[in-house]
Formats: structure tokens, sequence, C-alpha cells
């Protein structure tokens, strides 16, 4: 199987489009080759999972392609940086760290990247449509587009997505092509809840991302959730204990609105029951701080925020009134915050102990101001990765128990 | 006449083309170079990992496939640039990670980090093992046994 190039990819490859197309080309033809693919097709967007800064080779590609006069050639959005741009000062980096930081977020804008920073790119108006073939990095985001949105996306990432944006072509293999998004191992929920809690979401999404391994799971029985958000908890969820890039939900998600469209008419290869045990032993592997627990924090907002949940969260502020000086960080895509500060919806707030981040993510980088007691948080994915990353230890609880906790000090779960 | 079969001589596919040698540091289990090697010194911190401690830098990676996060690209490219990644890597099954971190650190830095995709069952750790480039482009490679006194540049 060779890959087969149409003219203007060969050209690209050979030079016609600048130096740094060319390289873009280079690499993305090796790249197709070793995943087996015949030709490349045309994207309509991509989404740039390179802003985080991890070391100079990541720095040096990006300014290497500068130089080379390289331009995006479709609309191409960006993850989060090491940075929150919007609040300077928020982020505690040493200067030697800080300007590379910083340098490889405007790199990309120089390479004509939209300013989005955001995990959450299908809350911005770059959100892809049914169908459309995209390249996206970040793996919430991909499991989104291709199972919330029925978008067509492989797990793009280092260099390679950005390899995509700049010449505009992706590799037709995987989940680009419609035989692979069949659905191959069912998840039966065996659970009765007429009124799903958004944890629900978040331990579905666990153990489907724990036993699916390379397998697009279809989860039947999910209940009608409130809005996408508890999709993109689901997704999020899946995507941190394991590989998932798809899911079809039978009767919610766009390309499963009955068990045999999930499954190409085809039968499952395997067929697992989920029950309320299993969700709360998936759950409680998040969290190991006993409740009383004292608190030093609250984050949330991991996959960033949209705007409906600040919709939820702003009342419920206002009405449990946390008045201990407990951070309540929220991460947010900037162009949220902003529609908040026209709203005037923040006004006050801060009075609560909200503090709202942009751009970045309080699990990347150091923003919490104290690391010593416990944070609470509603994410699963944050739950997974902060204490790795930044050495909190983490209480994870529905998001009215987070703000009653910070109202009273110390962890409660299980308010109503 | 043991010497006549000292020599063991492979064809495989290059991902990456170029010729480069080294002792063997052979796995049966996939190495994740993001969260399993430190590119700062080549070491092994896998700790589920059966190398955890051993040391990438200047060996032939022999491993069946890669694994992990699209990061291992970064983290790879990153060894390269240092000088602590492996000389080579030998893979039974073609890697895409692997392959972007090799191409985007010949690109950058022009170093060539030859990674090649063949038959790996018989491999033994600590053996010398030389890559090179075929008449077609192909890539050889030929592997000799530690304890041989046949090393290579004798022949």
């Amino acid at each position: 199987m060779t890959l087969e190039l149409t003219a203007r990819d060969q050209s690209m490859l050979d030079g016609g489009q600048g130096p740094s197309a060319a390289a873009a080309m280079k690499i993305l033809v090796a790249f197709s080759n070793a995943v087996g693919a015949e030709s490349l097709l045309d994207i309509s967007g991509a989404h740039i999972d390179g802003c985080l800064y991890h070391g100079k080779a990541g720095l040096d590609f990006v300014e290497r392609l500068v130089e080379g006069g390289g331009r995006v050639q479709v609309p191409t959005t960006l993850n989060v940086g090491s940075f929150d741009l919007i609040h300077p000062g928020m982020v505690k980096m040493p200067s030697n760290e800080e300007a590379p930081a910083r340098r490889l977020m405007k790199a990309h804008l120089e390479l004509g990247c939209q300013a989005t920073f955001t995990c959450a790119p299908y809350q911005t108006r770059f959100r892809p449509e049914f169908g459309q073939q995209i390249a996206w990095g970040e793996s919430n985001a991909i499991v989104f587009a291709n199972s919330v949105i029925g978008a067509r996306t492989n797990r793009y990432g280092d260099f390679i997505d950005l390899c995509c944006a700049m010449t505009g072509r992706a590799p037709a293999w995987g989940l680009h092509l419609s035989e692979n998004r069949r659905g191959r191992v069912l998840f039966g929920l065996d659970i009765a809840e007429t009124e799903p809690s958004d944890n629900l979401f978040v331990g579905v999404g666990l153990i489907i991302g724990q036993a699916s391994g390379d397998r697009v799971p279809v989860i039947a029985g999910l209940p009608e959730p409130r809005d996408e958000d508890h999709l993109k908890a689901l997704g999020a969820a899946a995507a941190t204990t394991g590989a998932v890039a798809l899911f079809h939900a039978v009767g919610i998600t766009p390309e499963a609105g009955t068990l045999d469209e999930a499954f190409h008419g085809r039968a499952a290869e395997q067929t697992i029951r989920i029950t309320r045990a299993d969700i709360d032993h998936a759950l409680a592997s998040l969290s190991g701080v006993q409740d009383g627990a004292p608190l030093s924090a609250v984050s949330l907002g991991t996959p960033h925020f949209s705007h409906e949940e600040w919709m939820r969260l702003l009342p419920m502020l206002r009405e449990v009134a946390p008045g201990r000086g407990i951070p309540i960080y929220v991460n947010t895509g900037r162009a949220t915050l902003t529609r908040l500060q026209e709203e005037g919806a923040l006004l006050g707030m801060e009075a609560f102990g909200l503090i709202p981040v942009a751009d970045t993510c309080t699990y990347v980088t150091s923003i919490l101001e104290r690391l010593d007691g416990v944070v609470m948080t509603n994410s699963g994915k944050w739950a997974h990765y902060a204490p790795g990353n930044i050495g909190v230890s983490v209480a994870f609880a529905e998001m009215k128990d987070c703000i009653r906790s910070a109202a009273v000090g110390h962890v409660v779960r299980g308010a109503v | 006449m043991t010497r006549l079969v000292e020599a063991f001589e492979r064809a495989g596919t290059f991902q990456l083309a170029g010729s480069a040698e080294g002792r063997a540091l052979v796995f049966s289990q996939p190495l994740s170079f993001w969260g399993g090697v430190d590119a700062e010194s080549g070491e092994i911190i896998d700790h589920s990992h059966p190398g955890l401690g051993q040391n990438v830098a200047g060996r032939i990676l022999v491993m069946p496939s890669g694994r992990g996060s699209s990061s291992s690209s970064s983290v790879l490219a990153e060894a390269i640039r240092r000088g602590t990644a492996p000389a080579g890597i030998l893979l039974e099954r073609p890697d895409p990670i692997l392959a972007v971190g090799a191409i985007v650190a010949e690109f950058l830095y022009g170093i060539g980090m030859p990674l090649a995709v063949c038959d790996t069952a018989s491999f033994v750790s600590g053996e010398r093992i030389v890559i090179g480039i075929g008449d077609e482009g192909g890539a050889i490679v030929r592997s000799y046994p530690a304890i041989s006194p046949a090393a290579p540049r004798r022949q």
C-alpha cells in the first residue's frame, strides 16, 4: 500500500508553496505512510495542541515554520497555553521559562492561528458541523467533535496537528472514514435514574475509557443528558482513562439513532453491563480524601466551563454565598469570559472567592495559591491528572458539593 | 565453525532512513517516550516498564511498537536534540508518533536517528546492531552477538 499524492500535494512537498509548507507536507507524508493511509483528504479546520511549553524542540519547530513564511491553510484554533494572557500575574512561573512559554503562544498566532487558547474549541464560533473532516488535537475536544457533533478527526497531537493545518490535508484513514466509525463494544447501562446526576456521566466515561481499548464504544440505556456538557464530561473522562476518540450513545449522539445504526448493522464484539455499583466504584477511584478534610481550593472547568455551566454556577454561588475566602477557580475560554463580562454576569462574584482563569488550566501550570490542602473538583479529568501534575490531593464531587464545601471550609458530599 | 552464523542479517523498511550502530536494548513491551523516558538523561522512568532505570542513549532500541500519548513525538525530538536519544530504533510495526518525532528532529537539527521496521524476534539485549541503507533504499539490519569475538569492524 503506497500513499498517492495529488499534483498539489506533490507541488507542496517539492517546495512550490514555500519551505514551511514543504516541511509540513514531508512530515505529513511520513506520518501517513506509517499509519497506512492511501491518500490525503481536505480538512475544513484544525485545532492545535501545541501551546503548552514542554521544551525547546516544540518552540524551535514553530519558529522554523514562522521563519519560512508559513501560514495555516484552514481556520485553526489553539488549545490552552502555559499562561493566562488575560490575567497576567496569575501564573507563577520562573522568568527563564516564562519568555519561551509566552513566545510559543505568540508564534502560533504568527502562523495565522486563532487566539482561542481553549481546550473546548467546540464552544467557539469555529465549532465544526456534522460530517466535516477536521484535524484536531486535545483528547477531550477530539472525542467531543467525533461523538457529540459527528465531525471527523483522528487523535492528532504533537507537530502533526500543525502539519495538517499548514497543508489543509490529513491522511485518509481511521475515523475520517465511515467504516471505522462503526461501534464495536456495547456498554449496557443497568440503572434506574430518571434525573441523572452530573457524576453519572463522569462515571460512565471512566468505565468505557478503561474497557474499550481501541474499539469504538456504544452506550445503550444512557439517560437523556441535560445538555451537551454532560456529554463533554463523559467524553473527557473516557479520553482520560483510555484512548477513546469516538463513542456512540444510542438515541442521543448523531450517528447512533438506533443500536443497529451505531453498529452499522453488525453485532457487538463484546457486551459489558454497567451497574450503579460499577459507577460508584469508578468515581471512588478519583477521590482518596475523606469527608471533613480541610479544603484549600475548588477547581471547576476542566474541560473549559461553557456559558451554560456558568449560568448554573453563578446562582449557586449567590445562594450558598461562600465567604471564607477559599478560592473557587473556574477555567474557561476567553470568548466565554468576554461574553460574561459584557453581560455583567461576574460583577461582585469575587466576594464568594470566584477566580476566573482563561487561556490555560489550573492543572497544567502554577496558579493555585496553596497546594498543601485538598482541592475539590467536579471534573473527572482534573481529578485524574492534578495529583501527578501539580501534587495536590483531590476530592471529587458534584458542583453543588464543591461550593457548599467552600462555604464550610471542609469537604462535604451528598448535599441536597 | 560458529563464525558462519555470527552476523545475522535482516531486511526492513525505513520510517526515517539513515545509518546507525550501537548495542541493542531489547524490550518485548512497548515503551512510551512521554512519561517513560527522561529527555534530559535518556533514562527509562516508567515504573510499569521492565526497562525502568536503564538508559536508551546511544543504544539501538528494539521493541514491538510505540505506545501511548502523541506527546511522545515531542519527547523523542527533544531527546534527539539533547543527544540522549537512542542511536536508532527498530520496531515490529510502524509507529506514526515516533516517526513524527524523528523526522521533526532531523528537520530542525539535522540529526538523523534512523527508525526502521523489521522482524525483531531474535534480537538480544547487549548484542551489536548495525543499521545500514540497502541498494533499493530499504533498511539492512545486521546483528553481532555480544559474546562473539568478531566485532563488525574486523570483518
